[in-house]
């Protein structure tokens, strides 16, 4: 055998296992209730979970805990995922500015005990997205 | 008035450039046909270079437009009214332009326009090439023209104009309907985060590199399609080393803007639009070192033209991925959406399978030898070389093309949920790293191989002595930093120190080669330069991520810290005003909130401010001087700078002395908090620091029951904690802010505040304008108090004072460490030369024509000596 065909073997066989990992590296998508399931069954992948955060009749946020004084590092609310499920998120950051504004939350981490544990937040404002409604103020003026 | 001339011209070109465009690229075509060719008949070619030319020229006449309405805050235009803002100054609207896809097409047309120029003009000796390559320059051209074209015939739109109207754009909104003639006043602004030096320069030195990307692959499909297998490789050669530095240049730039801008705490976040530069970037490299190879042996043909046109195709998926809105969650700076995801789907897909169906087509008349490489030969190695770069980029690839896949998966009806890994920092290093070992061992032994005769003996010669200094320097490193504290990380990690050793040796092979080339000639020692920089850059990732330190580790483990006390690391701080915290080595405190103030030097102390109206400017209220040198006296109006933008005070103090930084924040209406670090640099490191939270500057301030104090002056009173002495009133001709009449009377009461850094002077003001009671109250950020003047007693000479207190000012912060994260810098700077060193070598061989022959001997030559 060549040499040549001998290193095109390791490469091919290397660029499997790239896209084997790579596969195994992979988050998902899922819903609190999946997210539960896994912790449950001892699977402590992080997942992506996506929601919005939980509001009352008059559209204020709940839930929401957040005092610097006491701890700059600890941030807690609730995300209602799309299927309704609310859970309570754990955040060990500081709250990000505009959470408040967010239309929808996603959120990376896992279930643990009884709570998510979220190491990554990202925010969809809805100025960002709906840029339309904003210029239209923002012309009216 | 609404201007529409300016942006019916701008129209004009743009359909001007675009048909300019297909008639070069028609002309071109044929001027390459063989028979064109044979026939000597110019008028093809004649005509080709002036349909470029008018297109060159159409594409300036667009930039001109554009510029205008963004220079001219022409806001019933949509582009200057998103992107611009009547105070931005005149180096950021130049960002205006890119901050917009349109805009960044344009800034992509200009410099294949630019380069075209060079082409058509460089080629004097060697005309053959001009008419297909230009062809397929202009044929890219259509393409990219058609982006910014902006028609739509019945419900297919083509490209998204730069020119379109506010009222054009949102035809819906009702004051258009009021009023069509309605202008706004002011724009919406640049992005804050884009405002930075780096973004002025990085977009255009990233589209050259991508431009300039199109050069090999021009020449590499021009070989293809005219039968030229081989001798596309030598004009092709000094311009890919072009795009390569450029394309590397310019990625370096964006993350170092990163470093500076953002506060993710590094350079690199392995982010989907990063990595979509990275990729062409390493397989384009790997195109280089195969193309270097076939110069010198004849091998690796197949190889050059497979890598410089994948490096092209994965500029056009890059393109797509950016710009086409497919990564929707998964990265934080990607274009909006413009709808152009067909568009650019056919552009990439158009040359994939052009490219692709001419490179089958050809594949058996490409030359190639079935002669075996041996060990020892130097060849051998670059190819083992391009191939690892091409499995890193394909790693990356594989990862950041997750969103694709669903997408791909949902468009044929399969539902996916995959997502990218959630610790990606942790998935790409797991791969990147050991491709990193490979290639520092590979840059060392193979261009000990290239250089010396190739033969186990002069071999073993030639690596002896940098595998001694590299033993010897490398254990002592990880002696001091394990033994002795003199650097501010630990070694210890075996991986690490691998990595390390292998950097290392590449830097002293490399550096022998160079010793070795000294004598002979010093200008065929690009590449080793530029490999010692690449040696360097990861000798500087290494330390300045993997040995990372967050200093700002909050141990006083508050209320919460029941749940999971072990896992979570407390990055962050709470910083009361004036109360210092011991960090590390350092005592830091917040010392207050500054701004820029126009001519200025440095940052001016916001309790010297009084704020007009106008958020722009500002009126002194005492004498701004920065060491001595008074720049404002008391009342003098200022100009603010960035009135969005709060500087924040921090000062570290250790046993080595005292400095200040100052970490910037805005609370932006459309964004939340951006917060940008302040760095500062050490030789071994560098203390990065920036604000995760600072309290709302919009929520008002909860002040407390307002307590009234009756003083004579020369009392003393306690406040909040505070010992405050009244000293007395005095009248005042001006309040600042306040236009005074006659009749209108004004005191002050003076009052000094013992503070615990310094003290406080307040001024509260009660006047009577227009018969009726005024007061300005002082408020002392720094104390939490404010101080109002409440009444006077004449008779008895007593004043009234009134005081409420509040949460002090604070703020939240983080801060690390990052080793020796200028070697990454140096190493950028150091392998720019080297490929600017090569780029000057290739391009005298290239342009020297028959006389290559005698001087790759001579090369061989220097070789065997």
């Amino acid at each position: 055998m060549k040499k040549s065909h001998i290193i095109g073997i390791i490469v091919i066989a290397l660029a499997i296992g790239i896209i084997m990992t790579t596969a195994g590296d992979a988050s998902t998508y899922v819903s609190f209730g999946d997210a539960i399931e896994m912790a449950e069954d001892g699977n402590s992948t992080k997942v992506h979970v996506v929601g919005r955060l939980k509001k009352d009749e008059q559209g204020h946020i709940v839930g929401m805990q957040y005092d610097p004084m006491l701890d700059p590092n600890y941030f807690a609310f609730t995300l209602v995922d799309t299927n309704r499920f609310e859970q309570r998120v754990v955040y060990y950051n500081p709250k990000p500015q505009d959470f408040e504004r967010s239309e929808q939350v996603v959120i990376t981490g896992s279930m643990q005990q009884d709570v998510f544990v979220a190491d990554k937040i990202l925010l969809k404002c809805p100025s960002k997205y709906v840029e339309k409604e904003i210029q239209q103020n923002t012309a009216a003026l | 008035m609404i201007n529409t001339l300016i942006g019916d011209v701008g129209h004009a070109s743009v359909i001007v450039a675009f048909v300019a465009a297909i008639v070069a690229s028609y002309a071109y075509f044929m001027a390459s046909r063989k028979q064109t060719e044979e026939s000597g008949d110019t008028s093809w070619r004649t005509l080709a270079r002036s349909a470029f030319y008018v297109h060159g020229f159409a594409v300036l006449a667009i930039i001109f437009c554009l510029f205008n309405i963004i220079y001219e805050h022409r806001y019933e235009y949509y582009y200057a009214w998103s992107h611009s803002s009547n105070h931005l100054p005149v180096h950021y609207m130049i960002s205006c332009f890119w901050e917009g896809q349109e805009g960044s097409f344009l800034l992509w047309l200009f410099w294949h326009v630019a380069l075209g120029v060079v082409l058509m003009n460089s080629g004097k000796k060697n005309k053959t090439w001009e008419a297909p390559v230009m062809a397929i320059f202009s044929f890219v051209q259509i393409f990219i023209a058609s982006m910014i074209l902006g028609v739509v015939i019945g419900d297919f739109k083509l490209g998204s104009s730069p020119f379109i109207l506010m009222r054009d754009f949102m035809a819906d909104a009702p004051v258009f309907k009021m009023d069509p003639n309605f202008v706004p006043t002011d724009g919406n602004g640049l992005n804050p985060l884009l405002q930075n030096y780096w973004m002025v320069i990085h977009p255009p030195t990233l589209f050259l590199g991508y431009a300039a990307s199109l050069v090999p692959f021009a020449f590499a499909i021009a070989g293809l399609w005219k039968g030229k297998f081989t001798e596309w490789i030598r004009p092709a050669l000094p311009w890919s080393h072009f795009a390569a530095v450029t394309l590397g240049i310019g990625i370096m730039m964006g993350a170092y803007w990163a470093y500076e801008t953002l506060n993710f705490g590094g350079y690199w976040n392995w982010d989907p639009v990063e990595n979509a530069v990275y990729i062409p970037w390493l397989v384009l490299v790997g195109g280089i070192h195969t193309m270097i190879a076939y110069r010198r042996s004849k091998q690796g043909l197949r190889a050059s033209f497979i890598l410089v046109i994948t490096s092209f195709i994965l500029i056009l998926y890059a393109t797509f991925l950016t710009r086409s809105g497919i990564l929707g969650n998964a990265s934080v700076h990607s274009f909006t959406d413009l709808g152009l995801s067909g568009q650019l789907f056919t552009y990439m897909a158009a040359f994939t399978v052009l490219a692709i169906a001419l490179l089958v087509y050809n594949w058996k008349k490409i030359p190639a030898t079935d002669k075996e490489l041996s060990t020892y030969n130097a060849e051998f190695w670059v190819f083992i070389g391009a191939a690892v770069l091409c499995l890193a980029a394909f790693q990356v690839l594989a990862t950041t093309s997750i969103p694709v896949y669903n997408a791909f998966l949902g468009f044929i009806g399969i539902e996916s949920n995959a997502a990218l890994p959630a610790d990606q920092i942790a998935h790409y290093t797991k791969f990147q790293l050991w491709a990193g070992v490979a290639i520092a061992i590979l840059t060392g032994t193979g261009q000990l191989l290239w250089w010396k005769k190739a033969n186990k003996n002069s071999f073993k010669d030639a690596i002896t002595m940098p595998l001694m200094l590299t033993l010897l320097f490398s254990s002592l490193v990880i002696i001091l930093s394990n033994k002795f504290d003199i650097f501010p990380f630990k070694l210890d990690n075996p991986v690490y120190i691998l990595l390390f050793v292998v950097s290392l040796f590449a830097v002293f092979a490399n550096f022998s080669i160079i010793l070795g080339l000294l004598q002979k000639k010093i200008t065929l020692s690009g590449g080793a330069v530029a490999h010692i920089g690449i040696a360097l850059m990861l000798i500087g990732i290494l330390f300045s991520s993997g040995y990372s330190n967050i200093i700002s580790q909050n141990n006083s483990g508050l209320l919460y810290s029941r749940e999971f006390p072990d896992e979570i690391n407390r990055d962050n701080i709470l910083l009361w005003r004036n109360t210092p915290v011991q960090m590390d080595k350092f005592k830091v405190s917040y010392r207050g909130q500054f701004q820029e103030v126009k001519g200025v030097p440095g940052y001016v102390n916001k309790e010297l401010l009084f704020q007009t109206d106008d958020a722009y400017t500002a009126i002194a209220r005492g004498k701004i001087k920065v060491e001595d040198k008074v720049y404002y006296e008391t009342g003098d109006t200022l100009e603010l700078i960035s009135p969005e933008n709060t500087y924040y005070q921090v000062a570290y103090e250790s046993p080595e002395g005292e400095f200040l930084l100052y970490p910037r924040a805005q609370v932006n209406p459309n964004m939340g908090l951006l917060a940008s670090p302040d760095i500062k640099h050490f030789v071994n490191k560098d203390l990065y620091t920036h604000v995760s939270t600072v309290p709302d500057p919009n929520e008002e301030k909860d002040w407390g029951e307002l307590q009234e104090y009756e003083v004579m002056a020369g009392d003393t009173i306690v406040l909040n904690d505070y010992i405050a002495i009244f000293n007395g009133i005095e009248q005042i001709e001006q309040v600042p802010g306040v236009q005074m009449a006659e009749g209108d009377v004004a005191v002050q009461a003076a009052m000094k505040i013992l503070g615990e850094r310094k003290e406080y002077h307040a001024h509260p003001v009660l006047m009577i304008k227009d018969q009726m009671m005024g007061r300005v109250p002082e408020v002392i950020e720094d104390l939490g108090v404010r101080i109002t003047f409440l009444n006077i007693d004449t008779e008895n000479h007593r004043f009234k004072i009134g005081v409420n207190v509040t949460q002090k000012d604070y703020i939240i912060l983080k801060a690390m460490e990052k080793p020796f994260v200028n070697i990454l810098w140096i190493g950028t700077i150091i392998m720019s030369i080297g490929f600017v060193m090569a780029i000057v070598r290739r391009n005298q061989e290239g342009s020297g024509g028959e006389g290559r022959a005698p001087k790759a001997k001579k090369e061989r030559k220097a070789q065997v000596a």
